[in-house]
């Protein structure tokens, strides 16, 4: 007899995954649904579909992005420049120092190093609200530099997971440049940057996830009158609930969670071994 | 010269070593700058004013414990640390059994599993605000033909929470595991069922032995997850309902971490008992992490 490649109990396994796939993108289903329905269709009767009178078109999507009191590009402006700011200057900056305090190896590096591991077992409330009083004496409350306070802050797990890695790379390339002439700064970016591009995927990917999604660190440091993120966006739309026009709320929403899954269709398995491989280690 | 690395190899100092030595304000000084003033120095003052009367940082007073003895005595405190304890064992059980059964299915052959996998990691990447709003929405939406809504009743607002954090936290967990489950030795399968062995006893003789350390991990990742949860509590129910207990204000559905932050927002003769509780939290954080370190090497070892 010929085996068979699926056998009927992974059939109906598959049905039932295919049930609980369909329960699990109900809630963004939900949001979409919505995001095309007006604001009265929505509190009405969230659950239904629109009909020919509930249905907004991309009104709620027109609307969205400028109603409230702050327009949600704006928002989604500030978002884009902090998040790729921070994560190219933690990429940059940890990545250096992580290939010091490995080939160094001083009691400073040292020092360094077990600090970075200590922060990463501090959570954020611990510090914010000094992180706050110190933030608004240097001035690094707005979009500019707050990425100065997200490379502090984020420089723990980045420079652990680096390190780890530059020990696992062989000494005698490093040596064979040297040998050949070249000077720190260029050994470091024409041969050790290329060679660390696995774990610079992997802490960008993370470093990438926390930042665009942070609520409270922009919130605390901010001036909340000029400049707000996307997180901060949203939870002043909710905060204002009831008077705010949900549909457009949900267009909102969708606009803001849009990208985030194009771009986890793209490159999903890169996303998926950084997200993970953060926490296994830390 | 060469200096003596902990695994053995040497790094030569005069062609390595020194001439990145030399560049020290290049390659480390700007992060560890940066380093100083996003963790160390906000740290360290955060523990000098937990023992301070504060309204900014300048006119602090030195009070000594009675910001600790403060917090301790706080219902409101003392409610959130419990309702987060048992926030972590609803949702520990929960995550871990719900994404090991799907990671288990996952790893058999069928059809489509690379799609479900994709499917069910997706909501880890959506921020906790937006999360808990969507989620607050459907709440509110199903609530609503029972004429009655999320914050009215704080079990809605505790299974709510638990609800979305399974839905977020499930992907993540399932990863985990399937990555576990994989490395099974295949030949220790077959000679489990050549000796005669069911399919439940090959589950609970064979594959779950092999993967304690991923169900380990899983374990204390979900449990530090719901000690730091903070973004959902706030946007799905914000602490709320409030209730009035021998005088003091309790919000029924607050963890820890909102607890800290309402607490300092109360007004400022409450920031350093904010504070106060903010060490408390990270030295209960720090626990957590200690023994989860310790408890994974050990499993590391065994292997």
């Amino acid at each position: 007899m010929k085996t068979k490649k699926y056998s009927t109990g992974s059939t109906i396994l598959t049905c039932v995954f295919v049930v609980l796939c369909l329960v699990w993108i109900f809630p963004i289903m939900e949001v979409l649904i919505n995001s095309f329905k007006t604001n009265a269709a929505v509190n009405l009767n969230p659950f239904s579909l629109p009909d020919s009178e509930s249905f907004a078109g991309f009104a709620n999507y027109i609307k969205g992005l400028t109603f409230g009191n702050y327009p949600f590009l704006k928002s989604a402006g500030y978002s884009v420049f902090i998040t790729v700011v921070s994560v190219a200057l933690i990429l940059l900056f940890c990545s250096m120092s992580a290939w010091y305090i490995a080939r160094v190896d001083s009691r400073f590096a040292r020092l360094f190093y077990y600090l970075c591991l200590f922060s990463m077992i501090v959570p954020f409330q611990m510090v914010m609200f000094t992180l706050t009083f110190t933030a608004d004496q240097l001035k690094l409350n707005t979009p500019y530099t707050i990425p100065i306070i997200y490379l502090g802050f984020g420089a723990g797990l980045a420079i652990f997971m680096f390190v780890g890695f530059v020990k696992s790379l062989p000494l005698e390339i490093e040596e064979a440049a040297a040998i050949d002439g070249c000077g720190p700064l260029r050994t470091y970016f024409r041969v050790v940057l290329p060679m660390l591009k696995p774990t610079l995927v992997s802490v960008g990917i993370l470093q990438t996830m926390w930042v665009w999604n942070d609520y409270l660190l922009p919130y605390l440091v901010l001036d909340l009158t000029e400049y707000r993120t996307i997180p901060i966006h949203v939870q002043y739309l909710k905060g204002s609930y009831g008077s705010v026009d949900l549909g457009a709320s949900m267009a909102v929403i969708m606009l803001s969670i849009i990208p985030i899954i194009v771009l986890y269709l793209l490159c999903q398995k890169h996303i998926i071994k950084g997200v993970v491989a953060g926490a296994v280690k830390g | 010269m060469s200096r003596k690395r902990n695994d053995g190899t040497m790094v030569n100092s005069r062609l390595i070593r020194r001439p990145i030595q030399r560049w020290f304000p290049v390659f480390i000084l700007p992060t560890f700058i940066c380093f100083i003033i996003g963790f160390i120095w906000p740290f360290i003052q955060g523990i000098y004013l937990s023992f301070c009367k504060f309204n900014v940082a300048k006119d602090a007073q030195w009070i000594g414990i009675q910001n600790y003895v403060k917090a301790l005595s706080d219902p409101g405190f003392i409610h959130a640390f419990w309702n987060t304890a048992a926030f972590a064992v609803v949702s520990i059980i929960l995550i871990n059994v719900i994404a090991f059964a799907i990671a288990f299915a996952l790893t058999h052959k069928m059809r489509g599993s690379n799609l479900f996998r994709t499917v069910f990691f997706m909501p880890n990447l959506i921020g906790g605000v937006v999360l808990g709003y969507i989620w607050s929405l459907i709440f509110d939406g199903i609530l609503k033909y029972y004429s009655t809504y999320l914050t009215a009743n704080a079990t809605y607002g505790f299974w709510g929470l638990v609800i979305l954090v399974a839905w977020q936290q499930i992907g993540y967990m399932m990863i985990i595991y399937i990555a576990g489950l994989q490395a099974v030795p295949e030949d220790m399968l077959e000679a489990a069922e050549i000796d005669g062995a069911n399919g439940w006893q090959k589950l609970f003789r064979v594959t779950i032995p092999n993967v304690m350390p991923s169900i380990t991990i899983c374990t204390f990742l979900t449990l530090t997850n719901s000690f730091k949860m903070f973004d959902q509590n706030l946007a799905l129910t914000g602490g709320l309902p409030q209730v009035i207990q021998n005088g003091a204000k309790i919000n029924m559905t607050e963890l820890l971490a909102l607890n800290i932050y309402s607490t300092y927002n109360i007004n400022k003769n409450w920031h350093g008992v904010a504070q106060a509780k903010a060490v408390i939290f990270f030295l209960l954080v720090a626990v957590l992490a200690i023994v989860q370190l310790t408890a994974t090497r050990r499993k590391e070892v065994q292997q």
